[in-house]
C-alpha cells in the first residue's frame, strides 16, 4: 500500500476508523482536537456517529454506554481531559467493557500548557481512578507505530474485554510523517461480544453490567478474576524495541517521542565508541519487565530519560531490582530534551561509574 | 380462573431493596407496566443509577447496567447513539440528576436525546442517609441541614422541570405524584408518554415523579404521604409542561 503524509492526529483517527470504530465521543482540548475534528468529517462517511460532548466527564461515560452494546468505540483527549475521565475509567475496567482512550499528553500539572510531555504516566500506568484496575497501555514514538498501535488497541479491548489506552504526547500528535494504513476492517469480521453485550433481551435471559457488589465476598471475587485476567495480560503482551543492546555496557530507556529520541543519542554514542544501547516500553502497562531485567544483568548503567520529572523511573527500578544502577535525566514544563543536553547528561553520569 | 393481577412480565421476580411506604416500588411497577402494554421488553436497556435504586437494573427484566453517580444520561445517550432502534431508559434520583448530573441532564435533553428518563424527586439524598438535595424545600431538616434548609446558605430548591422546559429537544415533560389511585393512573399514563416520544423519534421525555422517602423524612409512610402532599406539591406544582406526543 502507498505511503500518505499525515499529521499525527489524524493519522490516529483514521486508523481508528479502519479498525472498525464508528462511535466516537469528545470534548476538544490542545494538542489533539484534530482527532475529533477528523473525526466530525470522516465518521459521518462511513455510517458512524460523532459527538461532541459537554465534557470529559460526560464523554466516558458516553464510551462506557457504546461499550456496552459491544460495538467498538473510542474518545480522545488531553491531560486535565484525561484526569476528568478516570472515574469512568475505573467503572468501564470493573464493568470489564472494550473500548480505547487516547490521551496525547501536555504539560502539567494544573493547566500547565499544550506543549509535548510525559507527565500522565503515573494517572495512565498506575490507574488514576479509584479501585484495584489496569489498562493495557501503549506508547508510540513514530507515526507509523501510532497508526499501528491503533489497531491493536482496539484488538487488544476485544481480546481482553478491557479498556487499552494509546499514551502519545504533543509531539506525536501534531507532527507529521509518511505513514502506511491498514485496510478498512470489514465489520463483520469483528467480535460479536453477542454473549454479554446490552442489545436488548430478545430470546434469552437480560445481560447486566455493573462494577459494583455491596457483598465484601462477591467484590473480592471479581476483583480476583481481574487480577486473574491482568496476570494473562503481564504474561502475554509485554512489548518493547530494543536497539544496539548487542555488548552495550550502557542502556538508555525511555518511550514514545523521548525513546526515539534516544535512538539518535545512541548512534552519536556509538560513533563515538561508547558502547550503548536503547531499550523502548511500547506497552508501558503490562511493562516489559522481564527483558528488562534481562538486559540489567549485562549493562554498567542504565539512564532513564523522560519529559516529566521521573515517572516511568520506578518502573524501570522495580524490574531491574537493584542489579544496577539507575541513573535519570528528565525535562518539564513541556520541553522536549535535545539530543545533545541528553548527551551531556549522561556523559557526566559516566565520569563518576 | 381470569388472572386479573399480576406481577408485569418487564418486573423480574427479585424482592425489592426499599423501605416501607418509598415510593420507588409503586414508580417501577408503573414503569414495567408501560414496558409490558408498549410490547418493548424484548428492545428496552436500562441505566440504573447511583441512589437507593442502584439496583434498579436488578428489578427490571430487561438488559441494563449502572451508570457511575449523576450520569445515567451519558451512558444512555451512548447506547443510543450505538443502537438507534433500541429503547433506553434511566430511572434517577434527585441528586443523581439534578446535583452531580445536572449538566448530562441539560445536554441530554438539549440534543434531544430520543431516551426516557424517570426522576424520582424525594426531596432528599436517601442512599446516603438523609442529606439535602438541590430539590429540599427551605426550612425542610436534613443531615446536613439540621436547622432547616435556607436559602442564604444552602439556595433555593432547583425546579428541574421548569428549567427542562424551556429546552429545544424535549418532546415530553410532566411532574407527577403517586399519593392516590388517581395520581397512580396520571403517572402511569405520563410515563407511557414519555416512552412514546421516544418510540415515535419526537425526542427527550422525562417524568419527574415527587416521591416519599419516610426513612430519611423521619416519618411513617402515612406522614410521608400527608408531607408530600401538603408540602412537596406547593413547591413543586405537578403539571405537564411540554408534549410533543399528543393523544
Ligand atoms: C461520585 C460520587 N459522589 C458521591 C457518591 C455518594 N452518593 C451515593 S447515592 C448519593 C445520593 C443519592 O440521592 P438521590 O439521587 O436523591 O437518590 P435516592 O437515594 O434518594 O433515591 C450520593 C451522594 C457516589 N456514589 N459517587
Ligand atoms: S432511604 Fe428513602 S428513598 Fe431510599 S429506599 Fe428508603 S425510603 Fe426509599
Amino acid at each position: 500500500m502507498k505511503k500518505l503524509m499525515m499529521k499525527g492526529n489524524e493519522a490516529i483517527a483514521e486508523s481508528a476508523i479502519r479498525a472498525g470504530c464508528r462511535l466516537y465521543f469528545a470534548y476538544p482540548i490542545t494538542p489533539q482536537s484534530e482527532i475529533a475534528e477528523y473525526m466530525a468529517r470522516r465518521l459521518p462517511e462511513v455510517g458512524g456517529v460523532f459527538l461532541q460532548t459537554e465534557s470529559e466527564i460526560a464523554t466516558v461515560n458516553m464510551v462506557y454506554g457504546a461499550a456496552c452494546t459491544g460495538k467498538r468505540a473510542m474518545t480522545s483527549t488531553s491531560s486535565p481531559g484525561f484526569s476528568l475521565m478516570q472515574e469512568g475509567i475505573s467503572y468501564i475496567a470493573g464493568a470489564e467493557l472494550p473500548c480505547v482512550f487516547v490521551d496525547v499528553v501536555r504539560g502539567g500539572p494544573g493547566l500547565g500548557n499544550i506543549q509535548p510531555s510525559q507527565g500522565d504516566y503515573f494517572q495512565a500506568v498506575k490507574g488514576g481512578g479509584h479501585g484495584d484496575y489496569r489498562l493495557i497501555v501503549l506508547a508510540p514514538s513514530t507515526l507509523q507505530e501510532a497508526v499501528d498501535l491503533t489497531q491493536l488497541a482496539f484488538d487488544l479491548a476485544d481480546r481482553y474485554r478491557n479498556p487499552v489506552l494509546i499514551l502519545a504526547d504533543g509531539m506525536i500528535g501534531q507532527m507529521m510523517e509518511p505513514v502506511e494504513l491498514l485496510k478498512m476492517r470489514d465489520l463483520s469480521t469483528l467480535p460479536d461480544h453477542s454473549d454479554w453485550a446490552l442489545r436488548g433481551a430478545r430470546n434469552r435471559e437480560p445481560h447486566r453490567i455493573a462494577a459494583f457488589n455491596i457483598d465484601p465476598v462477591g467484590l473480592e471475587r471479581m476483583n480476583k478474576r481481574l487480577q486473574e485476567k491482568y496476570r494473562l495480560i503481564e504474561a502475554s503482551e509485554q512489548r518493547w524495541e530494543e536497539y544496539k543492546v548487542d555488548g552495550a555496557e550502557y542502556l538508555m530507556v525511555g518511550y514514545g517521542t523521548m525513546g526515539r529520541i534516544l535512538k539518535s543519542v545512541v548512534d552519536s554514542l556509538r560513533e563515538e565508541g561508547i558502547p550503548v544501547g536503547l531499550f523502548r516500553p511500547v506497552t508501558l502497562w503490562p511493562f516489559p519487565k522481564k527483558r528488562l531485567k534481562e538486559l540489567a544483568e549485562k549493562v554498567k548503567l542504565i539512564f532513564v530519560v523522560e519529559m516529566s520529572s521521573g515517572q516511568m523511573v520506578e518502573d524501570v527500578q522495580i524490574s531491574v531490582e537493584g542489579k544496577v544502577p539507575v541513573h535519570f535525566y528528565g525535562r518539564m514544563g513541556g520541553f522536549v530534551p535535545t539530543p545533545e543536553e541528553i548527551l551531556s547528561a549522561f556523559k557526566e553520569v559516566r565520569k563518576w561509574k | 380462573m381470569e388472572v386479573i393481577f399480576k406481577r408485569p412480565k418487564a418486573l423480574s421476580d427479585r424482592e425489592f431493596t426499599y423501605c416501607p411506604g418509598c415510593h420507588h416500588g409503586i414508580i417501577h411497577r408503573l414503569i414495567a407496566e408501560v414496558i409490558d402494554e408498549l410490547d418493548i421488553q424484548e428492545k428496552t436497556i436500562m441505566v440504573a443509577p447511583v441512589g437507593c435504586s442502584v439496583f434498579a437494573y436488578e428489578f427490571f427484566e430487561v438488559d441494563g447496567t449502572v451508570a457511575p453517580h449523576g450520569r445515567a444520561l451519558a451512558v444512555a445517550t451512548g447506547i443510543k447513539r450505538a443502537l438507534p432502534d433500541r429503547i433506553v431508559f434511566t430511572y434517577q434520583g434527585d441528586g443523581d440528576l439534578a446535583a452531580i448530573g445536572i449538566a448530562e441532564t441539560i445536554h441530554a435533553a438539549n440534543r434531544g436525546e430520543k431516551l426516557t428518563t424517570i426522576f424520582v424527586n424525594n426531596a432528599v439524598y436517601g442512599m446516603t442517609g438523609g442529606q439535602m438535595a438541590p430539590t429540599t424545600l427551605l426550612g425542610q431538616k436534613t443531615t446536613t441541614t439540621p436547622y432547616g434548609r435556607t436559602a442564604a446558605n444552602d439556595g433555593y430548591p432547583l425546579h428541574v422541570s421548569e428549567a427542562l422546559s424551556t429546552i429545544g429537544g424535549v418532546a415530553y415533560l410532566e411532574r407527577t405524584t403517586v399519593s392516590t389511585t388517581k395520581d397512580i393512573l396520571n403517572t402511569k399514563k405520563a410515563i407511557k408518554k414519555a416512552f412514546l416520544a421516544q418510540i415515535k423519534g419526537l425526542g427527550f421525555g422525562m417524568v419527574e415523579v415527587l416521591s416519599t422517602c419516610p426513612t430519611n423524612w423521619g416519618m411513617s409512610p402515612v406522614e410521608a404521604q400527608n408531607w408530600l402532599l401538603e408540602n412537596m406539591v406547593k413547591e413543586f406544582p405537578p403539571k405537564v409542561f411540554v408534549d410533543k406526543v399528543g393523544d
